[in-house]
């Protein structure tokens, strides 16, 4: 178990690593970060200003050594637009995010997971269909489109719902089911398949021999066998939602951290969107490690691979 | 191949086809030049709304321009950047997959260790990012999406790569003293083709998904250039007034992953 914590730890680092590499030279890829940061109008002396205000005129692994420090301790540097701490900004805008995050997430496993296991359990039948469809549909569809067209229905024509920002539990629904409904498609395609190959297995035959309700064979039995691959899903997507819903979240003016990338890059402020790349990359990398230990922990067969 | 089968493929095949046929056909079949801007008939409704005429059967954007035309054009950027993307990171892919599956030891450990983490990054975050640093063209949208993408095929390659260089017909071409480079282009390369195909295209869907995203922030293509995301940034800001300006692309955008996706599941079960 500790070769395994261990190992896992290791992969974890080296993954913070290499993201603190990308983000740093990401500015860096046209060469000089004080052209891309400054608007193009800016005059060459404001530039060369600029260039030793960042500390950009050094040299790069100087640059480099300084960046990660104080990037480990979230330092990013002054947002060039709001003036104020990236990493305040970041923190400012989680609460938001965590609420869609988990909103979405919540929609997706509440719907996905009883669907697929309807569709294994009654292969054929119209909720087999309706799994494939949704599964097909979720791979299909721009979440981004689905939001406009709910936008038009729900709060334009028929005045339902809010049209965007965040007030209250009415202004969540349309976020949560746009950013809920690609890994809703996953999540019941997965579902569907895992459940068919686990109610195949000889301990769920024994569960129905001894005469449980099939209630307790599907949920009790068969789910619990079967929920390993449905819970790494959710946790890469679940990564995925707190850093990266940089559409949805600007389809309905949804004041989170996506929305807050998406503006950051737009303006061109990299300090800002440095910041919110290291958060979601951190944050995703965190959550794969907790998923892959919580397996640790439940699963023997894992720690001794 | 069952009959039962056979409409998915098809349904498939003739969603593509009609993209394929609008994106080759643009000129012939678009009833006004895509850039052309009339501000007397601006946020015209479709011709079957009322105060709609047939001379813009989808009905104008926000400057007159006409939508079905758009659409026609902007399928063009939506295949070049899946087709290229696709082709990129698949040439990559293959490249760093086959040595690393071939050659195994560090080459193997390196490439696998940053494939993982790049897997585990917020792909669509990183995208707009160095595409916002690299400043909007459809050459740096086609350069990002490939590179950001083939991580995946190497792995897959490497895998296919494992298993096929464990197969008797391997083995049976190593025994004749094949080289290195023969036995990777004509024993194991061919074999993984039919694998590869299918990753390529469920992968060209997502990238056509992802530019529309990206062009809908306003960060894909130049905004001079027709394109289903660009039609779709411009749409939201008239969603209230005009409906059809943003509704009309992304029923294109389905139409085109549905299609890749149909044929794609057809493909896997085959």
């Amino acid at each position: 178990m500790t070769a395994y914590l261990l190992a896992r730890a290791g992969q974890s680092l080296l993954a913070v690593a290499c993201v603190l590499a990308l983000v740093f030279f990401m500015v860096r890829l046209t060469g000089d970060p004080s052209v891309v940061m400054l608007p193009q109008d800016a005059s060459r002396e404001d530039v060369a200003r600029f260039r030793e205000a960042m500390g950009f005129d050094r040299p790069l692994a100087v640059q480099f050594g300084d960046f990660a420090r104080r990037a480990l301790v979230g330092d990013f540097g002054k947002s060039l637009q709001y003036r104020t701490s990236a990493w305040s900004l970041i923190m400012e805008r989680l609460p938001a995010t965590l609420e869609l995050a988990a909103a979405a997430m919540s929609f997706a496993i509440l719907v996905a997971v009883p669907l697929g296991i309807l569709a294994a359990t009654r292969p054929g039948s119209i909720w087999d269909g309706l799994a494939q469809g949704v599964a097909l549909l979720g791979q299909a569809l721009p979440a981004y489109w689905v939001g406009l067209i709910l936008i038009l229905v729900l709060s334009v024509e028929l005045n339902l719902l809010p049209v965007a920002g965040r007030s209250g539990w009415a202004s969540l629904v349309m976020p949560m089911i746009t950013l809920g409904m690609g890994t809703l498609g996953r999540l019941a395609q997965l579902a569907r398949s895992v459940m068919r190959d686990a109610l195949g297995q000889d301990y769920v035959r024994t569960a129905r021999a001894k005469g449980l309700a099939p209630r307790a064979v599907h949920y009790r039995h068969a789910l619990k066998n079967a929920a390993i691959p449905l819970v790494t899903l959710i946790g890469v997507n679940f990564g995925y939602m707190l850093g990266g819903a940089v559409l949805i979240e600007s389809v309905f003016s949804y004041p989170g951290i996506g929305r807050l990338a998406a503006q950051a890059i737009f303006q061109r402020d990299f300090p800002l969107v440095q910041a919110v790349a290291f958060f979601a990359s951190l944050v995703v990398i965190l959550v794969n490690l907790a998923t892959d230990l919580v397996y640790g922990l439940v699963n023997p067969q894992v720690r001794l691979q | 191949m069952s009959r039962a089968r056979r409409p998915w493929l098809s349904a498939g095949a003739g969603l593509i086809l009609l993209v394929l046929l609008a994106a080759g056909l643009a000129p012939i079949l678009a009833p006004h030049p895509p850039g052309l801007q009339d501000l007397a008939r601006s946020q015209q409704p479709p011709a079957w709304v009322e105060g709609g005429s047939w001379g813009n059967p989808l009905g104008t954007d926000h400057l007159g321009r006409d939508v079905l035309s758009r659409i026609l054009y902007g399928s063009r950027v939506s295949l070049v950047v899946g087709a290229g993307g696709v082709g990129l990171a698949l040439a990559l892919g293959l490249l760093v997959g086959l040595l690393a599956g071939y050659l195994r030891g560090w080459v193997d450990d390196v490439a696998m260790r940053l494939c993982d983490v790049q897997l585990s990054l917020p792909y669509l975050l990183f995208v707009i990012a160095i595409v916002g640093v690299l400043g909007p063209s459809l050459r740096n949208v086609v350069l990002v999406f490939g590179v950001a993408d083939f991580p995946l095929f190497a792995r897959m390659t490497r895998g296919e790569t494992l298993r096929l260089r464990a197969a008797p017909f391997v083995e049976a071409a190593v025994a004749t003293g094949a080289s290195h480079a023969r036995i990777l282009l004509r024993h194991v390369l061919p074999n993984m083709a039919g694998v590869l195909l299918v990753v390529s295209a469920f992968e060209m869907a997502a990238m056509i998904l992802y530019e529309a995203g990206v062009g809908f922030l306003g960060l894909s293509v130049p905004p001079t250039i027709p394109s289903w995301g660009n039609m779709l940034a411009d749409g939201r800001n008239y969603l209230t007034t005009s409906w059809w300006i943003a509704t009309f692309p992304g029923l294109a955008i389905v139409v085109g992953t549905l299609g890749i996706n149909l044929l794609g599941n057809r493909l896997r079960r085959a």
